[in-house]
Order: structure tokens, then sequence, then C-alpha cells
């Protein structure tokens, strides 16, 4: 009858990784003085409940670890602890240290113990200083679960203890499990259970979810009252717990022995009971992380069970779903009312039909809707990394940089935002590094010593715009112009507009850094920021004033599942264009043909030659139509080119749903994916880009392509 | 052979195991110009009439191209040229087999063949090792023969025979 735990293990981690993030901000605006009791109690709960979670599901070495976390914050709640800086990038390493500790167990990989005992010995250390700096002050200190006194603290022979434990009736109800309590309490020696069942109602009126029992337990076994009371710490104020030592010692009828756990609660009891265990703060925080190797040996036993964690989720706000229940329900009524009119149809019903029709795409299109809503999520999600990242770039350069981040809350695809954040950081890395400059320059140039740095977000059609912009000192375009002009990209007496210059940073190999920095310059290029943007259908330009700032202006399709297509037809084919990609269609003027060494074909449209493809060469097709006046000419635009593709015919523009051809098949060059038109038909997407790599390699293009151009 | 344990499991639940607890599996068979092939029947998902397809640019001329399967792309391999053999043109009798190839990743894919005939249960006993062939076919794919009511049924590995390298 025993419960299955790991299925719970996927929400654990997902709380807890929320967790971990409501502590780095909390953390943040701290740093940033803003030290008021919600931040801290908001840092110190998270902390508690990854604490608790972690001891819940065996983790043992990581609510260890985070019990030094947690006394840290706990003496900051209580005022007892000045929140320095040092305290708080000691807490701040001590995240990132509990993310790579969950994250290992997630992954059921190996955690760097190195790093682990690194950051435990700094909040070790802290703690250590309290002593030295409190003196005997810190007996006030009433950390929660540690308040062991020094009797057993050095006992850890064989030993007895006699636990009393009466949850209070409610402790069912808050999801607590007492079985599960004292498997862990087996865990840790001999266990002997007895049950008072005295309290237990006739059955007709009994309440399942009260708990009617009080237990006395027999623990045997080398443990210290600490590790007693951790297995009860999660119930601390759902019940009445007394534990007693069963051997003959001096201490067995000291009153802290029937103390109540609830002592963080009420300090007077610990003041009555803690007075020996005022020098003994450091050594049971320092305890923590030397047990971590022991507590280590439990854990791979636990790992084979953890590794269906990767499992993808998103977490749906219930409006969502309360939506997509109306609007099926409103689907199930039209169709009943669709399934009545064609039960016995004639001619007079058809305005009904009509109707039912109607309602029908009307329903199907809300429907539409409210599903890919389900897959947005609000773009803080990429946002919230930031304030840590200019946080930890900003001292590493010796900058002082605002961040300011607006339109958080707009919604994205997952897919995509997975995607945009490494573009995203490269941006704000490089506006930090390049742009932002040192308070000394700003002072100089009459601005602020503080920068600033904005990230705002919008939505615009249906597209998403997120800006990247600060005040800084701009691109410098003498230097990009100059090391243009080194790389032969630029014609030393060339003269561009700033515009062209601008767009120079997004040529591959380009990179302005005098020399390769920490933080940036890793040979990772606006040219791959580019490049990863317009493989999500999206697009990015730069705005720079010398000594006012850049602006970097990302606009990205809200989704990739579903895209505005162009419906074309070559030979007896029907392809889809990207429409994001179509610049205009032309008919072909003849006379604006050019060729070139008698092969290439070249479209003169307005001032600009643009290469000519047939797209029923490039995919080698039968038929179709070969005269170009007799065609259509679709004007693309390919990252930074433009083609023309010559087809037969338009067709219609529609939305389509992009199927993958991998899936059941393989990547086929010049092609993006399939859908499936109203027909049933499948049609291929076009790969504007793959397209035209086919168009370079001259196997593919047969030679008889122009034989028939007049 | 764990294979077919799940499958005589299944069929065990099925109460129509009394033929076949004898560690047989059953076999579809289909014909290919007279020649006789056999897929396992658990990997066959469903057997469909010949309907048009979308071709697929630059790719062999045994991909017929793909199509809509419920909403799934699904590829569609002609088998007699991917056998190397002659094109025939299609009749009422052509049908895709779709079957679920296992590799990697899973994938489902359609042949085209001549015709279905029937479902046999083959005993591993019937089952003789593939004839070496030389250089002139290669029989790598094929798991053994059998016979059949005279009949030589070739079964086929279609894991191999339909991997990604072999059809891409």
């Amino acid at each position: 009858m025993s419960i299955d735990v790991t299925q719970f293990h996927g929400v654990f981690f997902e709380e807890s990784f929320e967790g971990l993030d409501i502590m780095e901000t909390g953390l943040l605006s701290m740093s940033q003085g803003e030290i008021d009791d919600d931040t801290v109690n908001g840092i110190f709960r998270a902390a508690h409940s990854i604490k608790g979670g972690a001891g819940t599901f065996g983790f043992s070495h990581i609510s260890e670890f985070t019990h030094g976390l947690e006394t840290l914050l706990d003496q900051i709640r209580n005022g007892e602890r000045e929140a320095t800086h040092e305290v708080i990038e000691t807490l701040l390493s001590a995240v990132d240290t509990l993310r790579e500790m969950l994250t290992a167990v997630q992954n059921s990989s190996d955690v760097d113990e190195e790093k682990v005992a690194q950051v435990s010995h700094a909040l070790e250390k802290i703690l250590d200083a309290a002593v030295a700096e409190t003196g005997m002050n810190v007996e006030d200190t009433s950390v929660p679960d540690s308040d062991e006194s020094d009797t057993t603290e050095t006992n850890t022979q064989q030993q007895s203890w006699l636990i009393h434990f009466k949850p209070l009736p409610h402790l069912l109800q808050t999801g607590n499990e007492p079985i599960r309590m004292f498997r862990e309490l087996a865990e840790l020696g001999e266990l002997a259970v007895n049950v008072n069942d005295e309290e237990l109602p006739p059955f007709t009126d009994l309440d399942p979810e009260i708990c009617y029992f009080s237990w006395e337990l027999t623990l045997t076994g080398e443990m210290d009252e600490a590790e007693i009371n951790e297995v009860f710490e999660w119930v601390d104020g759902d019940c009445e717990l007394t534990i007693e030592r069963l051997q003959e010692n001096e201490a067995s009828d000291s009153p802290e022995l029937l103390q109540e756990q609830q002592s963080h609660d009420k300090p007077e009891v610990v003041e009555a009971v803690s007075q020996p265990m005022a020098t003994d703060l450091a050594s049971i925080a320092g305890d923590a992380p030397s047990k971590t190797p022991i507590k280590n040996d439990v854990a791979p036993k636990k790992k084979t069970v953890s590794s269906d964690a990767s499992t993808a989720s998103i977490r749906v706000g219930t409006d969502k779903v309360d939506s997509l229940v109306n609007l099926v329900g409103e689907l199930v009524i039209t169709q009943s009312m669709l399934g009545q009119i064609g039960d016995n149809f004639d001619v007079s019903m058809l305005p009904q039909l009509i109707d039912g029709l109607e309602q029908l795409e009307r329903n199907t299109r809300e429907l539409q809707e409210s599903i890919m809503r389900i897959r947005m999520l609000p773009i803080s999600f990429v946002f919230n990394r930031f304030p840590r990242l200019v946080h930890d770039m900003t001292s590493k350069l010796g900058k002082q940089v605002e961040l300011v981040l607006t339109g958080e809350q707009t919604e994205l695809d997952k897919t995509v935002m997975e995607k945009i954040g490494d573009p995203l950081v490269h941006l704000v890395r490089n506006s930090l590094d390049h742009g932002l400059e040192t308070p000394e320059k700003r002072l100089a140039a009459n601005k602020s010593e503080t920068g600033v740095l904005k990230l705002n977000a919008y939505h615009q059609g249906g597209n998403i715009v997120i800006e990247i912009s600060d005040d800084g000192a701009g691109l410098n375009e003498e230097k990009i112009l100059q090391k243009a002009i080194e790389k032969g990209l630029v014609e030393p007496n060339e003269s561009l507009s700033p515009e062209k210059i601008h767009e120079l940073i997004f040529l591959p190999g380009f990179s302005t850094a005098d020399q390769v920095s920490d933080l940036s310059g890793r040979g990772v290029g606006m040219d791959v920021v580019r490049k990863n943007i317009n493989s999500l259908g999206g697009a990015v330009e730069v705005k720079s004033e010398s000594g006012i700032g850049s602006t970097f202006t990302i606009r990205l399709p809200l989704t990739l599942a579903i895209m505005d297509g162009q419906i074309i037809q070559v030979a007896d084919q029907r392809y889809i264009i990207p429409l994001i990609s179509i610049i205009e269609s032309v008919e072909v003027d003849i006379s604006k043909v050019k060729k070139v060494t008698g092969k290439g074909e070249l479209y003169k449209i307005r001032d600009e030659y643009v290469p000519l493809i047939r797209l029923r060469h490039v995919f080698n097709l039968d038929g179709g139509i070969e005269d170009l006046e007799h065609g259509l000419l679709v004007i693309v635009d390919c990252e930074d080119y433009k083609i023309g593709l010559f087809v037969d015919e338009l067709l219609a523009q529609q939305q389509v749903v992009i199927k993958s051809l991998e899936t059941n098949f393989r990547k086929v060059k010049g092609l993006a994916g399939a859908t499936i038109l109203g027909d049933g038909t499948v049609a291929l997407i076009l790969d504007i880009a793959g397209v035209m790599a086919m168009h370079k390699e001259p196997s593919i293009i047969k030679q008889t392509s122009l034989k028939s151009v007049v | 052979m764990a294979e077919m344990n799940t499958e005589n499991e299944i069929l065990d639940i099925l109460d129509i195991a009394d033929s076949i607890d004898d560690g047989s599996q059953q076999y579809l068979t289909f014909e290919l110009d007279s020649e006789h092939y056999g897929v396992e029947i658990l990997r066959v998902q469903e057997i469909k009439g010949w309907g048009s397809v979308t071709s697929i640019p630059n790719t062999p001329e045994h991909v017929c191209g793909v199509l809509n399967l419920r909403g799934v792309i699904v590829p569609i391999i002609d088998l007699r040229l991917l056998f190397g053999m002659p094109f025939n043109a299609y009749t009422k009798t052509t049908v895709v087999v779709v079957v679920k190839v296992e590799g990697i990743t899973d994938r489902i894919l359609g042949i085209v063949v001549d015709a279905v005939s029937d479902a046999y249960n083959v005993h591993p006993d019937m089952i003789s090792n593939a004839p070496d062939l030389g250089s002139i076919v290669d029989t790598s794919f094929i798991k053994g023969i059998a016979d059949i009511d005279e009949c030589m049924l070739m079964l086929l590995d279609i894991d191999k025979l339909l991997s990604v390298e072999q059809i891409g």
C-alpha cells in the first residue's frame, strides 16, 4: 500500500526552482537596499519550503545544505544580523549551488561536491562570525529546528528516545502523513510504534480527514535530537510533540525535552530551555557540511527513480482552462445543432445550415486561439534572469546600471521563449560591456553616474517586439567602419549612411571588442544573434546615436506552430511560402530580365537586381510554366538578400499549421516542413534560405534552364 | 524473444491462442511481382488503398512522397523501386501498408505493395536462414524464409529495410 512518491518529484522540482527564483529576486532587491519584512520573509519561506520538500523526498543533502541557508535568513529576519553586501553575495551563491544540487538530483547526475563544500563553508563562516560578534546574545536566536542542547549534541551513541506525537485534528488536511514520518524515523534507527486510538469515534461519526490518533514511538539507534526534530519539522505547529531520552541521563528531567515544537514562534520557550546552547550554534551549523558526504550515500539509491523529471510541462492559469471548457461546451452545442439539421435536411433549412457552419467556424477559431494561449507564457520567464546577470556583470565591470523591465506580462509562445533567451542575454551583455560607460566616463559626458538599461516587450500586430535599449555611448561608427575596411567588407573611400554602418555589426566575424574579455567576444557574434532570431522567423535591427545610446529591436512571430502562408502552384505541386518572407509579387516584365554569362538570370526591380530562381528547376519538377511572361515572380527576403522565386500561379493565403517532415522521414533541403490543406492533402512549406542554397549548388540546377527563355 | 512473449500475452488475453501458443508469430503477407513477403503483423498499423501523395522534391525515386494520415505526415515508399524492381503502374489491388519502424526514434512509414494476401502464423521452426545470394541481391533485410503452402515467404526486417539511411 505504499505510495510512489516519485510521482510528486516533478512538482517538487518545479516548486523548488520557482522558490529559488523568488529567493534570487528577493536577494537582488535586498542588495539594492530594499530590506523590508515582506522580502525577507518571502526568501525565508522559499528556503523553508525547499528544505522541507527535500527532506520529505529523501534528498537529505539538499535539506541539510538549505538548513544553514535558512538559519542565516532567519537571523536576518529576526533583525539579529545585518544584510551586508557579503552576506547577500554568499546567499546568492548558495542559491546557485542549491539550484545546481537540485538539477543534479533531477538529472541523476553528480554535483560538484567541492563547490557545495566551499559555499557551505562560506555560510558557516558567516554563522561563526555571529558567535564572535554577538557573544552571549546568540541565545536569543530562536533558530528553528536547531534548538538542541549540548547534551544531545555530543551524544550520538546508541540510545533510545521516547517520542510522544499527538497531531492536531487537522493534520491530515494539510497534506501531512504520519506514516511517512514514521518511515523516515525508521531509517534513523529501530522504531517501535504504539498507537493510541482512544479518541476514535464510532464508525458512523468518523470523518476520514480528521486525525484521531496519537502515537508513542520508541526509537533506538545512533541519532541526536536534531535528527528526530527534523522529521517532525514539517508538522511544526500542527501537533503536540515531546521527545524524551529513555536512557538514564542527568538531563532527562530537563524541561527542554518536553518543549513544544513551535519554539520559533514562541521565543520565550526557547529562552527558558536553551541556556546551554549559546555557544553551540556555530558547531551545529558547522555540522551540516561535514554530514553531507555521509548523507550522500543515500542519494544514489534514489537516483534511479528520479530520472523521469525532464518531461516538459506548462503551468496554466485556471482562467485559460475555464475559457477552453466554455468553448468546448459551445462547440458541442453547435455540433448537436448541425446534427439536428442533418437528420432530415431539405433545402428550406439551408439558411440554418449556413448559420450553423458560421457558428462552427467561429467556435473553431476561438478554440484555436484559446489553445494557442495555453502555450503562451509571460515574457517575465526570460526577463527574470536579467537582474542577476546585470548584478553580476556590473560589479565585475565596475559600472553602475539600473535595469528597467517593462511589459513583463506580455505573452509569448513557450517554444519561442526557449529560443530567444540566448540572443537576449547576448544583447544585454553587449549593452553592459560595450554600450554603457563607467561612472567616471558618464560624469565626464554630463550624464548621471548610473546608466539605464531598459528591456521592454509589447505586442504589435501578430508579432511581439522586444526592445533592449541603453543610454550608453552608442555604437562607435568610426571604429566599426575602420574594422569593416580592415576586413575588406567596405571599400576604404566608400561613404556609408549611419544606418548602413550600424548594420555592419551583424556581419559574420565582426567584433569591435579590442580584446576577448570574460564577458563578451567569445566568438558568439551578432551574426549568430541575427541568425537565431531569423530562424524563429523574426528580425532584429539596431538604432544608435553617438553619446545617447543604442536600441536593439527584435520582432518575433507569436508562435512557431502556426504561420500565415501563401500557397503557390508550380507544375502540378502546391507549395507554401511563409507570408512573412514575401516582399511583393510581380508579373514578369521580360525586358527587365538580365542574363549573366548566358545562364544566370537577374531581374531588375526598381533599382535592384535580384537573382531569379525557377522553383521547378530547383525542385526538378516536370511540367509547369517555362515562359517567364506567363508566370509570376515572388520577391522574398532571404536573410540579407532578396531573391525572386518564379512560380506558375499564386493561390490562396491561409494560416497553416506547421508539421515536421523529420518526425517520420528526414530533413529535406529547401523545405521547412509540411502542412495539411483544407482538402486533406499535404503541401510542403518552403525554406527560403534552403532554396537559395540549393540554387547555388550547380548539380541541382539543370543546364536546360534557359533554353526556352525568349 | 521479448517481443514474442508480449505477443503471446496479448493473444492469450484475447483467448485466440489455441493455434499459436507455441511461440509462432503472425505475419502479414503481400505480393510484389508474384514474390511473397511478410512483415510482423504487430508492426502493421493499417492498410490503405493507394491515393495520391504529395511528392517531395529531390528525393530518391522510391520515395513516392508524403501522405496525411489523420494529421500525421507519413512518407510513402514504393517497395518495388526500393528493391530495384521495375515500376508497375498502380492498380486496384495496389495498397499502402502503414508500418511502425523502430530505430533511434520510432517512425511511421507507408510501403506500396502490389497486393496484400493473408496473415499467417509462422512458427520459428518453419523459418530457415536467408540464402546468401552473393552480390546479386542484398539479403541483409530478410530475416528468414518460410515455406507456406508450397509458397516461399520472405520475412522482412523492416527496421533494417526502412531505416533512414536506406530510404533517404
